[in-house]
């Protein structure tokens, strides 16, 4: 099998494990104000991805170290091309992931706003500009022989890239509202499902002329079946919650992230950069990949890590598996 | 173009400060994570109260920490295709092996266990508990060596080929990288190095409870731990960083000669090592100096009859092998940061020696000492060990990357020919102001923060259920 086919599907694998994790965590960051009557409901939806926000960001983190050792000029390409807009990405995530950290040091109220503000920010400019990146990587841009991108920050934000980032960002949101429905109980549960109704049925509106132009301007028949199969599962999603199923809700829910991501990456397939202004300048997995050497080692590494990684992550949501109530959270702070 | 708006400069000035900045909160994940597992294996064995406070309490300052550590860390990666995308094409094949690496090996690793750790305290059995934060400390240790196996390759570049043709560095073998004799020797340097500023750490917490004579049950046992690791830690960053600077002088000799400022090669006794020279402005001749005959010698080549290479020597090999350029370092970073490093880190070591002479059990002088007029001004020392260690830190890698000049890959790239071609002045400028107004707002809430969690002092433990005698462990929640 051809190594450079592999490194493509491992390096969809990474950014949807991502996505389907990280995305959940900026939509329960996003539903802080919406969700949070007081403090303790607020403490309780920050506590749903208390012990896993860290491991779930840190795909992101395998995923870029992997497309720099696997696809240098993809990962040169990408990054520097889309400079301002990663520095926005990067500004947001320390804001959001210190937020969770600095907000329960001190009792003042002025204090956890100001840091309940920054996970809202960080979690949702996120969801936001990944959609506009990813949306702009199908659609193309211009690159010179080189393979460094031409354009500037506002070229980035085209009509059909926008759409993109309103895409991730609802349904992000909605894949958090969801979550949290799953991971509290009571009032706090209720609410949570009645908002995932809500935003769920706008997802789906906008979510399904996104695929549909997605399949229509640049997809191929893979990407078009699995751009209907991520629509079956979130039409599934928003039923089985509307029923109080969340479990069901929730995991067709990441279904339907990662159908949308892979269909994206199907669609480009086996370009990864396709450029706009000449397809001789476009990156393809051919050009743009590292030595078959690199590449079997790699493979190893992945071979050896990945089952492990699944395996020892996959433990530690047993092992947080249950609800957190706000008993929960006012019994740890009568402990203090 | 204004020359402030210089894409390779601002990129330099944004990598650097970045880096820096980064580099406060690993050595603290490094050292604190085996500390703090130390002191939990000691309250497992022993089940002695003390040892769970103990924990707890430099677990808190570990936690505090730890997340900008992390977040810091995503920046690292994504700027060397933000703004070293040509250097990003020219090594990926070869130096994003080692990152990749470390991520799926290591850090998924560490990122995980953490948070089993931190949450886990009334989820997981004892034991099962206490194999997490060893997990942790494991995959900290295993992170660092991936990356300084990666930064070895800019220091000596090794298990490559250039493939003309595509114009780029190839990797033939990974062993050969991974088993870098300069990943070698800098690995266990950066290591005892960690453990040194995790030490310096407790050391300033505990001297600084015991000086108002609070919490003494506590932090009595804390200082004797922190003093000797501090020792122990010192004297094997210094051991290492002799093999460091013996596999410097044989991979990058022109990093040796910035690190003394010398300019002409010297044999034996005129290899001497410089304390402290005051030069003129320009750089070019001495006004007065200290100077140890034959150290120099000693210390690169391990013989007293050494020749040391001098840097107009190696300039105008350098100009034979490479062409027309100058090849020097800025003398006057790399000669002080070399020598706060040594300063500092021996500083640090004799602060560990005097007290571990003054706290021994029956010490008549320390228990004089201690109640003396001096004692206000030996605590005050045993304070700042903690910013004396992580200064040491922070200038040998100021010294290492420098010295490195003009180099981005030592003989291969040079920094100039590394920088996205793309990415203007102006865009750089805002990501460089922006990371330094939050960096340094986010410098002033975390040392806040740290210093009240520290200065409040181990918290007492709940008490025992009054029948079962069992103390339920507490749940910890953001």
């Amino acid at each position: 099998m051809d190594l450079t086919i592999l490194w493509f599907g491992i390096i969809a694998f990474l950014f949807i494990g991502y996505f389907v994790l990280d995305g959940f965590d900026f939509g329960v960051g996003m539903s802080l104000p919406f969700l949070g009557k007081d403090d303790t409901d607020r403490r309780v939806i920050i506590n749903t991805i208390g012990p896993i926000w860290d491991l779930n960001e840190t795909w992101l983190i395998v995923a870029g170290a992997s497309l720099f050792a696997a696809f240098p000029e993809w990962y040169a390409t990408l990054f520097s091309g889309f400079y301002l807009a990663l520095l926005v990405i990067l500004l947001s995530l320390i804001l959001r992931g210190v937020s969770f950290e600095y907000r329960h040091q001190r009792p003042e109220a002025a204090w956890k706003r100001r840091f309940d503000a920054m996970i809202v920010i960080g979690s949702a400019v996120p969801a936001l500009l990944w959609g506009v990146a990813f949306g702009n990587i199908v659609r193309g841009v211009p690159l010179d022989e080189g393979f460094n991108y031409t354009g500037s920050f506002f070229d980035l934000l085209n009509p059909y890239a926008l759409l993109a980032g309103v895409t991730t960002l609802l349904l992000f949101f909605t894949h958090g509202t969801l979550f949290v429905s799953l991971k509290t109980d009571g009032d706090l549960q209720q609410r949570a499902r009645r908002l995932a109704t809500r935003s769920g049925i706008l997802t789906i509106v906008v979510a399904a002329s996104f695929l549909l132009w997605t399949t229509l301007a640049y997809g191929t028949f893979w990407s078009a079946v699995l751009s209907a199969v991520a629509a079956v599962t979130l039409i599934v999603a928003v039923l089985a919650n509307a029923r109080g199923r969340e479990g069901w809700a929730f995991g067709a829910m990441a279904a339907t992230v990662a159908f949308a991501v892979l269909s994206l990456f199907l669609s480009l397939f086996p370009d990864v950069m396709p450029a706009s202004n000449d397809p001789a300048n476009s990156l393809t997995i051919a050009n743009a990949s590292s030595s078959a050497y690199t590449l079997q080692v790699m493979t190893w590494v992945a071979l050896v890590s990945l089952p492990l990684i699944l395996a020892y992550q996959g433990w530690t949501y047993w092992v947080f598996r249950k609800r957190v109530t706000r008993a929960h959270i006012e019994g740890a702070e009568a402990a203090h | 173009m204004n020359e402030w708006l210089d894409p390779l400069l601002l990129s330099r000035w944004q990598f650097g400060l970045t880096t820096v900045y980064h580099f406060l909160f690993v050595p603290i994940t490094i050292g604190m994570a085996l500390t703090v597992a130390l002191f939990q294996t000691a309250w497992v064995r022993t089940n002695k109260e003390k040892y769970l406070q103990l924990t707890k309490f430099f677990g808190k300052l570990f936690l505090i920490n730890f997340a900008m550590g992390v977040v810091t860390g995503i920046v690292q990666e994504f700027q060397f295709g933000m703004n070293w995308s040509d250097y990003s094409r020219f090594v990926g094949d070869v130096f994003g092996a080692p990152l990749a690496m470390e991520g799926l090996l290591a850090f998924f690793f560490e990122a995980t266990f953490i948070g089993l750790w931190i949450f886990g305290w009334d989820k997981l059995p004892r034991g099962l508990h206490l194999a997490t934060i060893w997990a942790t400390a494991v995959g900290t240790i295993l992170s660092a060596y991936f990356i300084i196996a990666a930064n070895a390759f800019m220091q000596n570049p090794v298990g490559y080929d250039i493939n003309e043709a595509k114009g780029r560095a190839e990797l033939t073998d990974i062993w050969a990288l991974l088993t870098n004799k300069v990943a070698l020797a800098a690995f266990p340097h950066t290591i005892f190095a960690c453990f040194m500023v995790a030490a310096g750490l407790i050391v300033t917490v505990a001297a600084w409870h015991l000086s108002r004579n609070q919490h003494l049950d506590t932090m009595r046992p804390a200082l004797k731990f922190g003093l000797w690791m501090m020792m122990i830690a010192g004297a094997l960053t210094v051991f290492t960083g002799d093999s460091l600077g013996l596999a410097m002088v044989q991979t990058q000799p022109m990093k040796m000669a910035a690190a003394e400022a010398m300019y002409t090669t010297a044999t034996g006794a005129d290899a001497s090592f410089s304390v402290f020279t005051l030069g003129t402005p320009d750089g070019v001749s001495e006004l007065f100096s200290i100077r140890i005959p034959y150290l120099l010698s000693f210390l690169s080549t391990h013989t007293f009859d050494g020749t040391v290479e001098g840097i107009n020597d190696l300039q105008a090999q350098y100009v034979q092998l490479y062409g027309p350029g100058d090849y020097t370092p800025t003398i006057w970073v790399t000669y002080w940061a070399f020598r706060w490093m040594i300063g500092l880190g021996l500083l640090h070591i004799v602060v560990a020696f005097v007290g571990l002479i003054l706290t021994r059990r029956k010490s008549a002088l320390g228990a004089r000492l201690l109640a003396g007029r001096w004692s206000r001004w030996i605590w005050k020392a045993a304070i700042w060990s903690f910013p004396l260690s992580l200064g040491a830190m922070i200038m040998g890698w100021i010294f290492t990357e420098m010295g490195r000049q003009p180099w981005l890959v030592f003989g291969l790239l040079k920094t100039a020919d590394g920088v996205s071609p793309n990415v203007s002045g102006l865009e750089v400028l805002i990501s460089l102001i922006a990371f330094t107004l939050i960096y340094g707002t986010l410098a002033v809430v975390e040392f806040k923060l740290i210093k009240k969690a520290a200065q409040k002092g181990p918290d007492d433990l709940p008490e025992p259920h009054p029948e079962t005698g069992v103390r339920r462990q507490e749940t910890t929640v953001y």
